[in-house]
């Protein structure tokens, strides 16, 4: 027919680099690298970490990549030790956190009265400053490992709970809901069925953005001496101990565990963040 | 209305012979993603057409599914990122790109929301229809226009709350009697209404035709349609099937041209309440031959091969080949 | 026999009534229609008829037994005037059927629910489609009444008849008591025993 005209571009269908592709690759490329760090975290053995006072403060070398400390360790094996540590810590905590935050929202579900138990909770620990609780709790708990855990996984739920809790609360108005109570369904079996689905998407992008949280709070606790024992090869011990070291000129000690901290939790916020742009509905069809 | 000849210098006679909008031949598809990480193109529309000139109300009708509100976004440029649109829409005669969506929506072309809480809240009703009058004088001509609706002048003074369901749908209407709009598109404004409250907002839109504008009133109502406009055209799995004038819509469908139109006429509960089997098909369901083959009571072999192109006769068109 | 025992409601303690003292009775196998304006408390009779909302006063019964005492599937099911908005759009077709426990194949033919659409998602039907499932879902063995609130108000003609068509055969095979809520006086006339309308 004549006068047949295109309206508005039509971008290549099929291209091989569509959005959801790239955002995709983003995705497996930090999964590997986060992999990489960790597994190879694990791989080191025990007497790289070893004191070898003939190498001791020495500088980035080919045979020392980050160079050593002030007993000869390997500052390399020594960071790589740490992140593992790190992640290990932050995959706990944040799993922890999620945990509670999904609990305390299906819970505000239940009636007007605990709605308003949690949405006290909530605020209650936003209007503390965050540190300052998790140490705290840390320091109550008599520090170490599961002071650091329990004090960073009590202190890190409530954003993602006021954000689980406003989903919530809009799905509760829904019609399916009512529907699903005339037919008989309990309030366990909805909240399991009905929220949710809806609540994955939050949950899952909220548990990748936690990560970086965790971790840095727990360099940060370790770092003031209120974590972590010094004897772990933890980031924040490092660092700590660079501090003395510093005025010397040994930059190396703790630049190099400072930058592979801060590449860390970097791909997990890219990771959080591609991950959210997959699911999200209005970039879900682009 | 004063400011609308200005604008529109045209001698009446000459603006009759060019339509307001001219939509032809036109598709639409989605880009989707299916099965994770393929991406396909889902055709939604194909073949529609309608043509509207001023003074003129067609409804556009039919099936949840049927591509009818897509339509509305087309024309006013409001379609997703990842809508694909080939054909033609001309507006005055010109066509219509998205840059020039831009520049007339709301200007030329304008939407008249589906709901009354469209209005601002914490506005006086007065003022929210003096912000789309042009020109000078906006408290005069709004006072004018509230006068046409049957609005008393103190109305002005209030905020939307303090209305009756029936005062602010007359507020409505008169929002877009003053927008200086040539084409109104209407988006099924009246699902749910009682009778009463649909007698008045089917004066409201007869009003605006009245005052020179061109109005598309989509429904799936045809009740409704037949109450309000001056031609009908019947939507059926993203195409037009027929565009018939309303005086054909009588009897037992005698008139009508397609036998799906006809089915939606009998299947009203004052003629007969007919349920005709089976449900309408996506575009890609049907491979070949008439999209309505599958469900049409006279079909042949013919049918089955072959699509009809549309016929077109005094401004009514029908896409059968037994019509 | 439904009851509805001069039931009345307000929005707000001390507010204006919606309604007051309302009766009505519908026999099982009775198709009862009500027509009322807009604003006249339709939906509200509906959702305390199918015990969403508690009346103020007055009370429901279904066979001499308070609605509310009623514990698994309701014998009185509500369908809604927007099919997409009564079903979780996260779920598929098929799951939305699980959820009632007691359907039958024969009811899905009946509805002309065709095999294929379980695999979709609710985005991906029309809204004909979708009341379909609505309508389904809520006629398990133990309904016994059905309320249907401007239920084919949203669809077109032809589907709004087949929709009623199959509702009407499938109450007289099972003596399904129906309150048809509609302002389409046409239609009530048509599908009712007996009308009545609330001021």
């Amino acid at each position: 027919m004549s006068g047949q005209e295109m309206i508005g571009a039509n971008p290549s269908v099929n291209s091989k680099w569509n959005l959801r592709r790239q955002t995709l690759a983003i995705i497996v490329i930090s999964v590997l690298l986060l992999a990489a760090m960790t597994v190879s975290g694990f791989l080191i053995e025990n007497e790289k970490l070893s004191v070898n006072l003939e190498a001791r403060n020495s500088s980035p070398s080919l045979d020392h990549l980050f160079g050593t400390d002030w007993l000869g360790r390997d500052m390399l094996a020594r960071t790589l030790k740490g992140l593992t540590l790190s992640f290990g810590v932050g995959l706990l905590t944040a799993f922890l956190s999620t945990i509670i935050a999904l609990f305390l929202s299906l819970l505000s579900s239940w009636n007007k009265k605990i709605d308003h138990g949690v949405t006290w909770l909530i605020d209650l620990f936003i209007s503390m400053p965050h540190v300052v609780t998790l140490l705290l709790i840390s320091f109550a708990i008599g520090g170490g490992f599961k002071g650091v855990v329990t004090g960073i996984a009590l202190t890190h739920w409530p954003s993602l709970t006021r954000l689980l809790r406003a989903e919530v609360m809009k799905v509760k108005t829904e019609q399916y809901i009512g529907v699903s109570r005339q037919l008989g369904k309990s309030r366990w079996w909805i909240a399991c069925n009905h929220y949710l689905p809806h609540l994955m998407p939050q949950i899952m992008v909220g548990f990748i953005l936690l990560f970086p949280h965790t971790i840095l709070h727990e360099a940060a606790i370790t770092f003031l001496g209120f974590g972590l024992s010094p004897e772990q090869p933890a980031i924040g011990i490092i660092l700590s101990e660079s501090m003395r070291y510093l005025s010397t000129g040994m930059w190396w000690l703790a630049f190099f565990p400072g930058l592979s901290l801060v590449i860390m939790v970097g791909i997990f916020d890219l990771l959080g963040n591609s991950i959210r742009k997959l699911i999200d509905p209005f970039h879900g069809q682009r | 209305m004063k400011l609308q000849q200005k604008e529109e210098p045209l001698p009446d006679l000459l603006e009759k012979d060019q339509p307001l909008l001219e939509v032809k031949d036109l598709s639409l598809s989605f880009r989707q993603y299916r099965e994770g990480l393929r991406e396909t193109d889902l055709q939604v529309i194909s073949k529609l057409d309608i043509t509207l000139y001023k003074k003129e109300i067609v409804a556009v009708v039919g099936a949840s599914g049927s591509g009818k509100s897509l339509l509305a976004s087309a024309i006013l440029g409001l379609l997703p990122e990842n809508a694909f649109l080939r054909g033609t829409i001309n507006f005055k005669g010109k066509p219509l790109s998205p840059e020039r969506q831009e520049h007339l929506r709301g200007e030329e072309i304008s939407l008249i929301p589906q709901s009354v809480s469209a209005l601002d809240p914490l506005m006086k009703t007065g003022k929210q229809v003096q912000a789309v009058i042009k020109g000078k004088n906006k408290k005069a001509v709004q006072q004018e226009i509230f006068d046409k609706v049957g609005l008393p002048s103190k109305t002005s003074n209030s905020y939307p709350f303090e209305l009756s369901g029936g005062m602010v749908r007359r507020v409505l209407a008169a929002t877009s009697l003053a927008s200086s709009a040539d084409l109104i598109i209407a988006d099924e404004p009246t699902p749910g209404l009682d009778p009463f409250a649909l007698k008045e907002t089917v004066n409201y839109i007869k009003q605006l035709a009245e005052n020179g504008k061109g109005v598309i009133f989509i429904t799936h109502d045809i009740e409704t349609a037949l109450k309000i406009a001056d031609k009908v055209a019947v939507f059926y799995a993203g195409q037009t099937v027929e565009i018939a004038k309303v005086e054909n819509f009588c009897g037992s469908g005698e008139n009508l041209r397609h036998p799906y139109t006809k089915a939606l006429w009998n299947a009203l509960p004052q003629n007969g309440f007919v349920p005709l089997p089976g449900s309408q098909p996506l575009l890609s369901e049907v491979a070949e031959g008439c999209i309505f083959h599958p469900r049409c009571p006279v079909k042949t072999d013919l049918c089955k091969k072959k699509q009809p192109e549309s016929k077109s006769k005094n401004g009514e068109m029908v896409r059968c080949f037994y019509a | 026999m439904l009851k509805v025992n001069g039931i009345s409601y307000r929005y707000q303690n001390n507010g204006p009534w919606v309604f007051r003292n309302f009766r009505l009775a519908v026999q099982p196998g009775e198709i009862v229609g009500l027509c009322g304006y807009n604003g006249a408390g339709k939906t509200t009779l509906a959702k305390i008829i199918a015990g969403y909302l508690k009346p103020h006063e007055g009370e429901i019964l279904v066979d001499e037994q308070p609605v509310s005492s009623f514990t698994g599937i309701r014998p009185v099911q509500l369908v809604w005037q927007h099919p997409e908005k009564s079903i979780n759009p996260k779920w598929k077709m098929k799951k939305v059927l699980e959820e009632t426990t007691d359907l039958d194949e024969e009811l899905l033919s009946l509805l002309g629910i065709k095999s294929e659409w379980l695999d979709r998602w609710p985005s991906e039907l029309s809204g004909g489609e979708l009341q379909r499932f609505c309508l389904a879902r809520t006629l398990g063995k133990h309904t016994k009444y059905l309320i249907a609130d401007e239920m084919t108000t949203m669809l077109d003609a032809v589907t709004q008849a087949q929709i009623w068509h199959a509702l009407l055969e499938l109450a007289k095979q099972r003596n399904i008591g129906i309150l048809a809520i509609s302002h389409n006086q046409h239609l009530l006339q048509k599908i009712s025993d007996r009308t009545v309308s609330i001021a």
